[in-house]
């Protein structure tokens, strides 16, 4: 298998984490749930530094963010799959 | 990795503990012992003064655990033996009779009445016959069991939860069986992932008394002292930079540390030595880097397992700092502290197995006498624990 660009902890995850660096907006990606070793393509639509997150499905405000099979915080603005999830789109629930 | 792999050559102490490094401490009792302490270490070769701001005026919990810092750091087995000085008698004779249980050639000096040249002198001819009697010291074959292996992630990113983290939990599921102490802590860091924590606990009283700590931390901690939410130091600016968003994120990437079946038997309070025998333990300490491995070293650890994802250079004075990263930039841009990379994880040349009897084989170095990347650069950050202001 050639070397992934983004990995997803779980099957359930619906963000994955940009391993590759000057990943460019456009690239067919490959994926990898390490979880199980399955794969498949997304395409990225921003340049996404190396270690942030890429949303596997479309989000609305609100929707709860999951990786490790795990909340890990809730949207507080609309993205679409392939988008950039950080800071500017994504909170904890706790503080 | 085959058995014949898990033995290294180590330090048999007068108490049956092996240490993996042979110091003579120069230790002050206080901040104002610093100086004289650095004049002993600067006149005698081969002793390490381990200076810190405080040791003055301190009172209740907070004492206490200065106390047990201290005592606990003579007492660490890669320490050979210890000069303690101190301005005054009373609370240096504390600390030496703490660490002469060990059975170490320990001595203590105070400064009222004679000095900083006279306990210089006094403090350095005592320095001067240590080195004498601990530099004939051999190393001895010793069971990997014997190690007291502990645990702190610093300047985390998406890839330490992907590699570097899982690479220690492997470690801990292969060697726990075998007899080591192992110890995780950073209390403000499983926020997030306290249920999953809870829930790793070996028996309900340990589980019990690690949310106790954990619900105590948010409670007198956070509540009264934060200003609108923690977002920029849980997760910190570099935490953030490195991709992770969330505490909860960095708290599930953090446990991975402890592996796939690895257990705690007990949760300690800082710098408290474990009593219940081999297996894991949880620390209540700080997140802080240099703060929670000098809590973990007083509790008697002798090599510290540090991943790090943005490149987190620090070290401690008596314990060696080993780095694992998996983020191939970090490799890239800071190698010089990194002492394994493990970024084939994220290519998928390399599994988490792989990874976990490689870290094996460099702590089984690093305890042979291996120099790590944070001892060749001299990085000895010795920082204590203080609960609140003092008297």
């Amino acid at each position: 298998m050639s070397n992934p660009h983004l990995l997803v902890h779980h099957k359930g995850d619906n963000v994955g984490v940009v391993v590759v660096e000057d990943l460019t907006a456009g690239t067919e990606m490959l994926c990898v749930v390490t979880e199980d070793n399955s794969d498949f393509q997304l395409k990225v639509n921003h340049d996404i530094p190396i270690g942030h997150k890429v949303a596997l499905q479309d989000f609305t405000a609100g929707d709860t963010v999951m990786k490790y099979g795990q909340d890990i915080g809730k949207m507080t603005a609309s993205a679409k799959k392939g988008d950039h999830v950080h800071v500017q789109n994504l909170k904890t629930k706790r503080w | 990795m085959t058995q014949l792999n898990h033995v290294f050559m180590g330090y048999r102490r007068e108490n049956g503990r092996v240490g993996v490094r042979n110091h003579v401490a120069i230790l002050p009792v206080d901040d104002i012992s610093n100086a004289a302490c650095e004049a002993v270490a600067h006149n005698i070769k081969g002793t390490m003064a381990l200076p810190h701001a405080y040791g003055r005026l301190q009172f209740g919990e907070d004492l206490e655990l200065h106390f047990r810092t201290m005592i606990g750091t003579g007492s660490n087995p890669n320490v050979a033996a210890c000069v303690v000085i101190g301005i005054e008698p009373g609370w240096t004779k504390r600390i030496v009779d703490g660490i002469a249980k060990t059975g170490k050639p320990v001595v203590g000096f105070s400064i009222e009445q004679n000095g900083d040249i006279n306990t210089i002198a006094a403090a350095s001819r005592a320095a001067k016959e240590f080195v004498h009697q601990t530099s004939e010291y051999q190393r001895e074959e010793c069971a990997i069991g014997d190690l007291w292996i502990s645990t702190k992630c610093g300047e985390s990113d998406t890839t330490t939860g992907l590699s570097s983290c899982p690479t220690v939990g492997n470690m801990y599921d292969k060697l726990l069986p075998e007899g080591i102490y192992g110890v995780f802590g950073e209390t403000s860091e499983i926020t997030g992932a306290e249920h999953l924590c809870e829930a790793r606990a070996a028996n309900p009283d340990a589980a019990k008394k690690f949310m106790k700590i954990w619900q105590a931390y948010q409670d007198e901690v956070i509540e009264p002292y934060k200003t609108s939410d923690l977002s920029e130091s849980q997760p910190t600016k570099g935490n953030i930079e490195g991709g992770l968003t969330t505490i909860e994120e960095k708290a599930l990437g953090n446990l991975e540390k402890i592996g796939r079946e690895s257990q705690y038997i007990d949760a300690l309070d800082a710098a408290e030595s474990p009593e219940k025998g081999a297996g894991l333990y949880f620390m209540d300490t700080s997140s802080a880097a240099a703060e929670c491995v000098t809590l973990m070293a007083a509790a008697g650890y002798v090599v510290h397992t540090f991943p790090t994802g943005q490149g987190n250079v620090v070290g401690n004075p008596i314990i060696p700092v080993i780095k694992i990263t998996g983020n191939p930039r970090t490799v890239r841009t800071m190698g010089e502290h990194i002492d394994l990379d493990v970024s084939g994880i994220l290519r998928r040349e390399m599994t988490i197995d792989a990874a976990g009897d490689a870290l094996i084989e460099i702590i089984r170095r690093t305890a042979n006498g291996r120099t790590t990347a944070a001892e060749a650069l001299g990085h000895k950050e010795f920082v204590m624990t203080k609960l609140y202001r003092s008297a």
